[in-house]
């Protein structure tokens, strides 16, 4: 006989819990997000046996690490709405409360609330390495009579106590049998009144109703019984936070007791911890900065030198499928949506996974070993001028590099105002994509002197490199001011015990990471391609046929080479695609910037990825003569001629407009699609595509009318 | 500073104490930050200790309930300590 269980795995932030996930499920585990939210929803499955041999197949919820019950932002709320709300179909049979052993008197605050919620619990006291380490006696046979509930000592981290985990879940289990704290008196009346309104299991969880009852939606509790409830508590005074206050006190001072009774510890003086000894170079007011350039610079290094290896190999990869394909099937629509639509699509995903991987590594174990939050206590006092996080410089430095991994690592970032402006201004940072529309256009309009042994040309492009990082800090600035936050910014944060990375769990959380890229951004990036292979390579109805007519009589095909034909046909069916013709139709618009309806086209093609300038500009001008074809791309658009001035077209004054306007504009979908699957509301990244691209036009815009 | 005269003491204020000074909880000045202070183990009664001040002045670094947690100079301005 199979028997199905749920449980949820719960415990505060550092106690392990994600050890513990992994050591149940090993890689039979899945990632998603809870519904609305962008907190992480790991799911895993693990199949146990009981005693009478029956097979027990367990869903193991993870859910994000916290310190109690109380929701104080939305995202907070998945904990207290899966575990209070019986008719939640995630409401779980079983909950597993991991618990640091070596911090046990905050972390059996949130054990002891679970306690009193009567879901049957299993409670875990891992890091027993550190428990001997500091000597820390605990008798758990005694506890766990006081408690009520089966206790299970473990070191996660080496699977200690892995198999007495999995025997615990499999034996029969019963809500925990005695209270923690005896809530009713605290609001009898309340307490009653919802416990026969709302289908609730126990007099704390009737308690929390009341205390959170605005978090709560009509879905889950209709709004004539929440009138009911609010009358009641109106009526004899309930003031939440007070209530609040008092159980916590209440709960303190119970455990207080429990530590004097059942735990035994030596003096620990914080000074005496490695940790501590750690901290006195990590925090240092000169080694601490250094250290942290390093770390930054390693990351940077790796992400923008590192990952070019493997992208090649990609990129060649690809190029070889695509000959392949383009050969092996006849040439037409479908060879020409398969090697030029989806193909490219698919290799503009995937050429971003050894980034992803690379600087996911970096942040992994940054964040495992306690390191991340010592960048915020040295940061803070500096980010949180401009509306960021001490730990918002990871992901903006990495932005350098490419804005799609930047921006999937801001969820280090726990206050969510914080790391939506993260999110926001990361793309204004110059991401590798952008260096080959830079160098073209340096080429082209800077002369390459030197003065005072500076290379002119090498200085152009670290201005544009710090333009880059001002305009994010700017915006961050002015986003502090005009964002609304409901959640109060508050910075108290554990700095937890230092600790070795645990090499397998990074594995997992890298291959999550792609995966979720692949398959979420995947979807948008790879349908945004096939659309701009659309508008590229149609036009209206008889315009295409028109152009090889053309090159089909006889004047063409005796004073011209074949391919000569085809790289002008290739250039006029450009020219006359639905891209072509928004080029004109926007050439008014642009136009005050210095752009013709030429550069037009390569803004729109631009939009899939930056670099696709310097191949659209490469088709636009490859019409010419023979002698025109063996110039490079460069030498064209040197060549170009204004038709209304009569001289050069990429002046001076046009090449600043066009590269200020790659820096800021927002012109990469696979960014877009990121910052729509990280903030899951459709409004970000249009207003991120709207003030980036307003910022662009406005600077291109005052440039261009300055300087020609 | 603020003069209690009624108690003839000073009250003492978390953020003004030093590296390596030590107070006791009082209460707390902030009612909605109290309940996240309280969550955290800051109780009233309970010895906390100031491990370290970031170079740049702010956050600070505090023991409390045998770990250590990290906070804004000002949220540590609404942590009153009982006075000596």
């Amino acid at each position: 006989m199979i028997k199905k269980i749920k449980i949820a795995l719960i415990g505060n932030p550092n106690s392990g819990k994600s050890s513990v996930f992994n050591a149940l499920t090993g890689l039979n585990q899945k990632v998603a997000n809870f519904p609305g939210v962008t907190v992480e929803k790991k799911t895993g499955y693990t199949s146990l046996r009981d005693k009478f041999g029956n097979t027990i197949e367990a869903e193991i919820i993870d859910l994000p690490g916290t310190y109690s019950l109380y929701p104080k932002s939305p995202e907070e709320r998945i904990p207290f709405q899966l575990l209070c709300d019986p008719q939640n179909e995630a409401h779980p049979d079983l909950t597993i409360v991991v618990a640091d052993g070596a911090n046990l008197k905050r972390n059996l605050f949130l054990a002891s609330q679970l306690v009193d919620l009567k879901i049957p619990v299993v409670l875990v006291i891992n890091m027993m390495d550190i428990v001997r380490f500091k000597k820390i006696n605990i008798n758990f046979e005694k506890l766990s009579v006081r408690l009520g509930v089966p206790i299970v000592s473990m070191n996660a981290r080496k699977q200690e106590g892995l198999k007495e985990l999995k025997e615990a879940i499999a034996k029969p289990f019963s809500p925990p049998a005695n209270d923690f704290i005896d809530i009713r008196p605290f609001a009898p009346e309340v307490i009653d009144t919802i416990r026969q309104t709302v289908n609730v299991n126990s007099n704390y969880n009737a308690f929390l109703v009341a205390n959170n009852l605005d978090l709560i939606s009509n879905f889950e509790i209709p709004e004539f019984k929440k009138e009911k409830i609010r009358a009641v508590c109106a009526q004899y005074e309930f003031n939440a936070q007070q209530m609040q206050a008092k159980e916590t006190l209440e709960r303190y001072r119970v455990i207080s007791t429990i530590m004097n009774e059942f735990i035994s510890s030596p003096e620990n003086p914080i000074q005496k911890s490695p940790s501590y000894r750690i901290d006195n170079v990590l925090t240092h007011r000169f080694w601490g900065y250094f250290i942290f350039l390093a770390v930054l610079f390693l990351v940077f290094q790796a992400i923008f030198a590192w990952a070019v290896y493997p992208m090649d190999l990609i990129d060649s990869a690809f190029a070889w499928l695509s000959v392949q394909v383009q050969s092996s099937l006849p040439p037409g629509l479908i060879n020409d949506l398969l090697v030029d639509g989806i193909l490219a699509g698919l290799n503009g995903i995937v050429v971003f996974v050894p980034q992803i991987a690379l600087l996911f590594f970096f942040v992994a174990v940054l964040e495992d070993t306690g390191y991340m939050s010592r960048v915020s206590f040295l940061m803070d006092q500096l980010m949180r001028k401009f509306g960021l996080n001490g730990k918002s410089l990871i992901p903006l430095m990495s932005g350098v590099a490419c804005a799609v991994p930047a921006i999937m690592s801001t969820r280090t970032i726990s206050n969510w105002k914080e790391r939506l402006i993260t999110i926001m201004v990361t793309p204004l940072m110059s991401c590798s994509a952008r260096l080959p529309v830079y160098t073209l256009l340096i080429a082209l309009i800077i002369p390459s002197d030197y003065i005072y042994g500076v290379n002119l040309q090498g200085l152009v492009l670290m201005f544009m490199y710090l333009i880059g990082f001002v305009a994010a800090i700017s915006a961050a600035w002015v986003m502090k001011h005009i964002l609304q936050s409901t959640e109060k910014s508050y910075f108290v944060m554990e700095l937890p015990t230092y600790r070795l990375p645990r090499w397998s769990t990074i594995g997992i959380h890298i291959a999550e990471k792609v995966k979720v890229f692949l398959f979420e951004a995947g979807k948008v990036i790879v349908s945004v391609s096939i659309i701009l292979w659309v508008l590229s390579s149609f036009g209206p109805s008889g315009a295409f046929d028109r152009i090889e007519d053309k090159y089909l009589s006889e004047t063409y095909i005796r004073s011209m080479p074949q391919d000569e034909i085809d790289r002008r046909i290739q250039s006029e069916k450009l020219e006359n695609s639905y891209a072509g013709r928004l080029g004109h139709i926007i050439e008014p618009v642009i136009k005050p910037l210095g752009y013709d309806w030429k550069i037009g086209i390569a803004l729109i093609t631009s939009f899939a990825a930056r670099e696709v300038f310097v191949g659209t500009m490469s088709t636009i001008y490859s019409v010419g003569d023979e002698e025109s074809s063996k110039m490079t791309v460069k030498e064209k658009m040197r060549n170009e001629i204004d038709p209304e001035t009569g001289g050069p077209k990429y002046t001076f004054a046009v090449g600043i407009s066009l590269m200020l306007f790659y820096a800021f504009a927002m012109q990469c979908i696979s960014t877009v699609a990121v910052v729509y699957r990280e903030t899951r509301k459709i409004k970000y990244p249009l207003i991120q595509i709207l003030y980036m691209s307003g910022m662009a036009y406005l600077a291109s815009l005052i440039a261009y009318q300055l300087l020609k | 500073m603020i003069l209690n005269k009624r108690m003839g003491t000073t009250i003492k204020y978390l953020s003004e104490l030093k590296k390596g000074q030590k107070g006791i909880i009082d209460s707390f000045t902030d009612y909605e930050l109290s309940l996240k202070l309280l969550e955290m183990g800051c109780i009233p009664g309970e010895i906390i200790e100031v491990i370290r001040i970031a170079p740049l002045g702010d956050p600070i670094a505090i023991s409390v309930a045998g770990y250590m947690l990290s906070l804004r100079k000002a949220e540590a301005a609404t942590v009153r300590l009982k006075p000596n």
